[in-house]
């Protein structure tokens, strides 16, 4: 951000501010730590250490504190989406090592490690072992403006929102760098399923945030929670809500939109030649995004770390989160995957002009009520919400294209038949 | 306007790494390695914005240059045979060379004539409302107006040729 401002007096970030919260538990763990450390190097004033440094220091310092408690999310969301998963298949899930599985990430780790890292030999070598990298760090980068706590933020943008969304969608760039190097069918056509994928539905997913963003007037995602005084805007915005989610879930690759690593067609699309640990940071960068994109939806549309009860700030964030996520992986075991122009009708057909109609419907409210919109218009917009769903639902449905049965090779027949 | 010692660092390290990839875009053979160094080019032109207090103008341009055209430039290069051959030079030589000389000339005399003046003003706290104002205002309304116009078309335009004849 704006290095003027930070270069004022001994309260570098408003990160450190939030360590106060730790105060709050009785745990004097970092007390006003930025402000500590500043006056211990000697602040701003003139012949101490020049206010950059401390900045850059106190950053990178934040930086690695924020990319740790995402990485320790990492494997234990990957443990919740295999447990779950094994419940709905009526599995137990791994359940081996440790108690109830929880070292099974571990294991997983060491695994991953050790493991034989294979370059294939007509790949593009520099640019195949970049990739993971390109596709992992924006993914991290999207950490820095979520609000975890009041006033726990990393990087206070003003045009957080945005800045998310730009950074999320240069992630691509890591796919296709990886589709393309392995020099290898599969790889690149699973590169090329996600810009049709991402390009579609960038466009329904920005627009989802703007009822959002015009509700609070801010793109900053600290006034965004702050703005959601009463009620979170789930209530105000039951379409966008819809609308968001799916996008998100086809931005995330996630199933019914994983086309990208459809395993019965692409093997396991752009990293189908990768293996070890560069499989291993792709896979650390999906289930990352999975976790940034629930903070997202939670700090949007679930009012972020407030909550009805007194619990502290970041327990609501990281429950909420939680909530998300296993409503992702109920979404996964529930749906079967969509074909690819299946696809492309519900984000241009279905989703953009649901979107489009949300921000006319949630402007004309705002102009009507200016100073608030009155609690009568949440069941109003939950019905309508319904209604839109419903009509768009049925034209989709008529305009459909009818699916091209192809009969099967004769010697599918003969297994079916026997 | 005093410019911080933080800040003079930042914009170095965006200068030079925006100016070395921009240079390996032109210079490398391998197109695909060429359009990702213009990625780059790209972010380091987003840092510059960012020490410049322009933080709207940044993410945009992450967000248009990084994000959106660049994944379709490396589309078309992927939809492209024989990547790896590179960009075989052709008979445009000396055209190319020429037209090259005098746009270097034009720009180096622009840079030379031009008054470069430091503005006085305290840079915003936030941009953003501002431009929304300036965007939205009379003064460039019609503008703002007519260029949505012209991307409007240009869409239809795509879906028309896209479409074909028969259907």
């Amino acid at each position: 951000m704006p290095v003027d401002r930070l270069a004022t007096g001994c309260q570098p970030l408003g990160f450190w501010d939030g360590m106060g919260l730790w105060e709050q538990w009785g745990i004097n763990f970092f007390p006003r730590l930025g402000d500590t450390m500043c006056r211990a190097m000697g602040g701003a004033t003139p012949g101490g250490i020049p206010d950059w440094l401390i900045f850059a220091i106190l950053g990178l310092a934040g930086a690695f504190a924020v990319v740790n408690v995402a990485m320790l999310g990492v494997p234990y969301v990957i443990l919740l989406e295999r447990k779950l998963l094994g419940r709905f298949q009526h599995r137990v899930g791994p359940n081996r090592v440790g108690f109830f599985g929880l070292l099974q990430p571990m294991a997983d780790g060491i695994k991953l490690m050790t493991k034989e890292d294979i370059t294939p030999r007509v790949a593009d070598k520099l640019v195949f072992s970049l990739a993971p990298l390109v596709f992992v760090v924006p993914v991290l980068l999207m950490f820095a403006p979520l609000p975890w706590a009041p006033h726990a933020v990393l990087a206070d943008l003003d045009v957080g929102i945005l800045y998310i969304v730009a950074v999320t969608s240069a992630a691509e760039i890591g796919v296709f760098m990886g589709g393309w190097s392995s020099n290898n069918k599969f790889s690149l056509f699973g590169a090329m399923r996600v810009v049709a994928l991402v390009v579609s539905y960038e466009i329904p997913l920005v627009l989802a945030i703007v009822g959002v963003v015009m509700l609070t007037g801010s793109l900053n995602l600290a006034a965004i929670v702050e703005g959601q005084r009463f009620v979170p805007n789930l209530l105000w915005q039951p379409l966008g809500f819809i609308v968001f989610m799916i996008a998100v879930s086809a931005e995330l690759n996630r199933a019914p939109f994983d086309l990208l690593e459809a395993d019965s067609e692409l093997v396991s699309g752009f990293h189908t030649e990768y293996s070890g640990m560069k499989w291993g940071v792709i896979q650390i960068g999906e289930y990352a995004a999975i976790i940034g994109f629930s903070g997202i939806i939670a700090t949007l549309f679930l009012s972020g770390w407030k909550g009805p009860a007194p619990m502290p700030g970041y327990l609501w964030f990281v429950l909420k989160m939680g909530m998300i996520i296993s409503g992702f992986i109920w979404v996964r075991a529930t749906i079967p995957r969509l074909r690819v122009d299946q696809i492309m009708n519900l984000g241009w057909k279905f989703l953009l002009p649901l979107a489009l109609i949300n921000i006319f419907v949630t402007a004309g409210e705002i102009l009507a009520y200016p100073d608030g919109l009155p609690v009568w218009l949440i069941p109003v917009n939950f019905a309508f919400a319904a209604i839109v769903v419903a009509v768009a639902a049925r034209l989709l449905g008529i305009q459909g294209q009818p699916r091209q049965v192809v009969p099967a090779p004769p010697v599918f027949e003969t297994m079916a038949s026997s | 306007m005093h410019v911080g010692t933080g800040a003079s660092i930042a914009f170095w390290i965006m200068a030079v790494v925006a100016v070395v990839s921009a240079s390996g875009v032109i210079l490398l053979k391998d197109i695909f390695r060429a359009a990702l160094l213009l990625v780059v080019s790209f972010l380091s032109i987003a840092g510059i914005f960012v020490t410049l207090n322009a933080d709207f103008i940044a993410a945009v341009q992450v967000l248009i240059y990084a994000g959106a055209i660049s994944i379709l430039l490396i589309f078309a290069i992927l939809l492209t045979r024989d990547v790896q051959e590179g960009n075989p030079s052709n008979r445009l030589k000396i055209p190319g060379m020429f037209m090259g000389a005098v746009l270097l000339t034009a720009l180096i005399v622009v840079f030379v004539n031009t008054e470069w003046r430091l503005s006085t003003e305290a840079p915003l706290d936030s941009t953003t409302a501002a431009l929304a104002d300036l965007l939205f205002s009379n003064k460039f309304v019609l503008a703002f107006e007519i260029a949505s116009v012209l991307l409007l078309a240009a869409m239809i335009g795509a879906v028309v040729l896209a479409r074909g004849e028969d259907e």
